[in-house]
């Protein structure tokens, strides 16, 4: 479970005026790594490596093995094979770990305890002195929009409340590096939003931040660079401008599809979405020697992935068709689009 | 050891909080109270039975004797289940919840965590017993007017009782979940109650199956071995070589020493397990 070899290294201050040497190299360091509970694969191979400063985007279906990935770069799962190094250190390493917040998928705290209290205890597992603690409460209570709150008891806290207070102790040790799973699932749109103003904050000091998260909008708004996971394999992965260049979706909205035209469409483009009613009426086609009943399909939207060069053929093939092009509208493809396009492709969705 | 600490001091704050602590004291103060009221009864009793003339076979110190073994025998019972209550989701109920996902990642050690959460309970039911066989011991001094020998050495023994079902609680606790555990540890706990009888009966009656039931109950499980220890010590006058005096609690033959060496080495083995567990296990 060694990271890769890096030669030299870079000091780095932190706040609390001791020296740490932070390794030249990515701040995450994946390579091969593989989770086999029992007969079940949960992380099949997965690579990939992130670099300091950056905002990473972890994205991919339920069941595709995110979470027992960052449960293993947190030392909570134990990796059957693979090479990974987080901070440039092996895994484990305690200087490192010195560095890094979690706020974990199921953000479940001792609830007995009051909100500066709690921050206290994680702070003092991070090895943090009694007066960097009283001096840093408050700052991290602020940060999460928490403040006035340091004396209620984590029971009273609503669950977005407790999501906050997560992220307040995720960050509350000054990290290099931050993960966050899923810091947004018990929030409303405005905590959402203060999420991200969070996570903006965080890249703003030069914090790495390894998010894995759902909502593919806001990936798509506050993130350098983004996998997308199937399987427990690395399906793309690149900045968001790069993975989301090239083709253009295009959406379809027609009447008298035939249904031969519609299988023809779904097996030259990649369709991302069809929304067609059942087949109202049949067409005859052909010429009368071989004349063939064709149901059509009278109401007919969907959406695919296309390179610009491409429109002009599909809209022919459309008309040849005798269809009925109501709306063809060309957008930029969007980060769902493209997990969509790879989870389909991946099979079972 | 600064995080072993930082556990130890979370997991009493938690007994504390949770009101565990108080509930524990006030039943307790309910034991004390009634143990001083039946013994005050026992001794205003026996005194007018000797006012009147009617005395009794037996000599009073005897019977004090016997109160201060049922009131060791009730200490020893109550802190073996408070040592298994309090501890027995120690890192189960922490795993199931959750609470452990964001402990863990932190740049601690697996086993201080382990090691923490038993030294607070450690604390707490030293604390415990020796405030309540201190509690047994006055009253029977100040109400009965009897001290009994090896009182330290006796409170001390109840003490490890405690402890050795903490540590295999807490051991079982790397294992099953709190409600699994539990079930386990307080029947294996009851298995050394009966051993300890059968055993004592084998003795009785010379019989060697009975015999060895109970030594190999104590093997499995040697609570019950070191309670019967701290009873008889209460029973002796000096030093361990004396002649027991036989009363119905006692019998013949008693664990010693090596008992004791055996019940340190199994709580110690007990916890190191644990702690390896835990350190291997996925969260």
């Amino acid at each position: 479970m060694q990271g890769p070899a890096h030669s030299g290294g870079t000091g780095c201050r932190t706040s609390t005026g001791v020296a740490v040497t932070i390794e030249a190299g990515p701040a995450i360091y994946v390579e091969n790594l593989r989770k086999v509970y029992g007969d079940k694969v949960a992380v099949e191979s997965l690579s990939l490596q992130v670099e300091h400063g950056e905002v990473f985007g972890f994205l991919g279906p339920n069941g595709a093995g995110k979470t027992t990935t960052i449960k293993m770069l947190n030392g909570l799962v134990r990796p059957t094979a693979g090479r990974l190094s987080v901070l440039g250190r092996a895994l484990g390493d305690p200087e490192a770990r010195r560095r890094i917040g979690f706020l974990p998928e199921q953000f479940r705290f001792h609830e007995w305890l009051r909100a500066a209290e709690f921050l206290d205890f994680h702070g003092s597992l991070y090895g943090l002195s009694r007066a960097e603690r009283r001096e840093r409460i408050p700052g991290a209570l602020n940060l999460v929009g928490l403040e006035g709150r340091a004396e209620s008891r984590l029971r009273t806290f609503s669950k977005g409340m407790l999501q906050r207070i997560g992220i307040a102790q995720a960050v509350i040790a000054d990290p290099k590096l931050v993960f966050l799973d899923e810091p947004t699932s018990a929030l409303d749109p405005l905590g959402r939003r203060d999420v991200r103003d969070i996570i903006r904050t965080l890249q703003s000091r030069g914090v790495t931040v390894f998010l894995n998260s759902h909502l593919l909008g806001e990936v798509e708004v506050v993130c350098d660079r983004v996998a997308i996971v199937t399987e427990g394999r690395v399906a793309a992965m690149g900045t968001t401008t790069e993975l989301l260049s090239g083709d253009h979706v295009v959406e379809v909205d027609a009447r008298n599809v035939s249904e031969t035209l519609l299988a023809e469409i779904q097996r030259r483009y990649s369709v991302l979405e069809t929304n067609a009613l059942p087949a109202s009426a049949t067409r005859q086609t052909g010429s009368s020697l071989q004349m063939m009943v064709n149901p059509v399909i009278a109401d007919c939207r969907f959406s695919l992935s296309i390179a610009d060069s491409a429109v002009p053929a599909l809209v022919e093939l459309l008309v040849r068709d005798g269809a009925a092009i109501h709306a063809l509208v060309p957008r930029q493809r969007s980060l769902e689009d493209l997990f969509v396009e790879i989870v389909q492709i991946g099979g079972d969705r | 050891m600064r995080a072993v600490l930082i556990f130890a001091r979370f997991t009493l704050r938690e007994a504390i909080r949770k009101k565990m602590v108080l509930g524990v004291l006030l039943l307790s103060a309910l034991f004390v109270g009634m143990y001083a009221y039946g013994f005050s009864s026992l001794k205003s009793n026996f005194s007018e039975r000797v006012a009147t003339g009617d005395v009794p076979p037996i000599d009073f110190p005897v019977f004090a004797s016997v109160m201060v073994q049922l009131g060791f025998y009730t200490v020893n019972f109550l802190s073996g289940v408070m040592a298994i209550f309090a501890s027995v989701g120690s890192v189960a109920g922490e795993v199931d919840g959750g609470t452990f996902h964001a402990i863990v990642p932190k740049p601690v050690r697996r086993w201080h965590i382990v090691v923490g959460k038993w030294l607070g309970y450690a604390v707490m039911l030293t604390v415990y017993v020796s405030l309540m066989c201190l509690s047994v011991l006055l009253v029977s001094r100040f109400i009965g007017g009897f001290v009994p020998p090896n009182m330290v050495l006796s409170s001390a023994l109840v003490v490890l009782v405690s402890l050795l079902l903490l540590s295999l609680t807490v051991l079982g606790s790397t294992f099953f979940s709190s409600l699994t555990n539990g079930i386990i540890v307080f029947m294996l706990y009851g298995v050394a109650l009966m051993g300890g009888v059968v055993e004592q009966i084998g003795r009785f009656l010379q019989n060697e199956t009975l015999t060895n039931i109970g030594v190999i109950t104590s093997l499995v499980i040697p609570s019950d071995a070191v309670w019967r220890l701290a009873s008889s010590l209460l029973q002796r006058s000096g030093d361990l070589s004396v002649q027991v005096i036989q009363t119905p609690f006692t019998a013949s033959a008693q664990p010693s020493l090596p008992m004791v060496i055996y019940a340190v080495c199994y709580a110690l083995a007990a916890v190191s397990l644990s702690t390896l567990v835990f350190s291997r296990r996925d969260l």
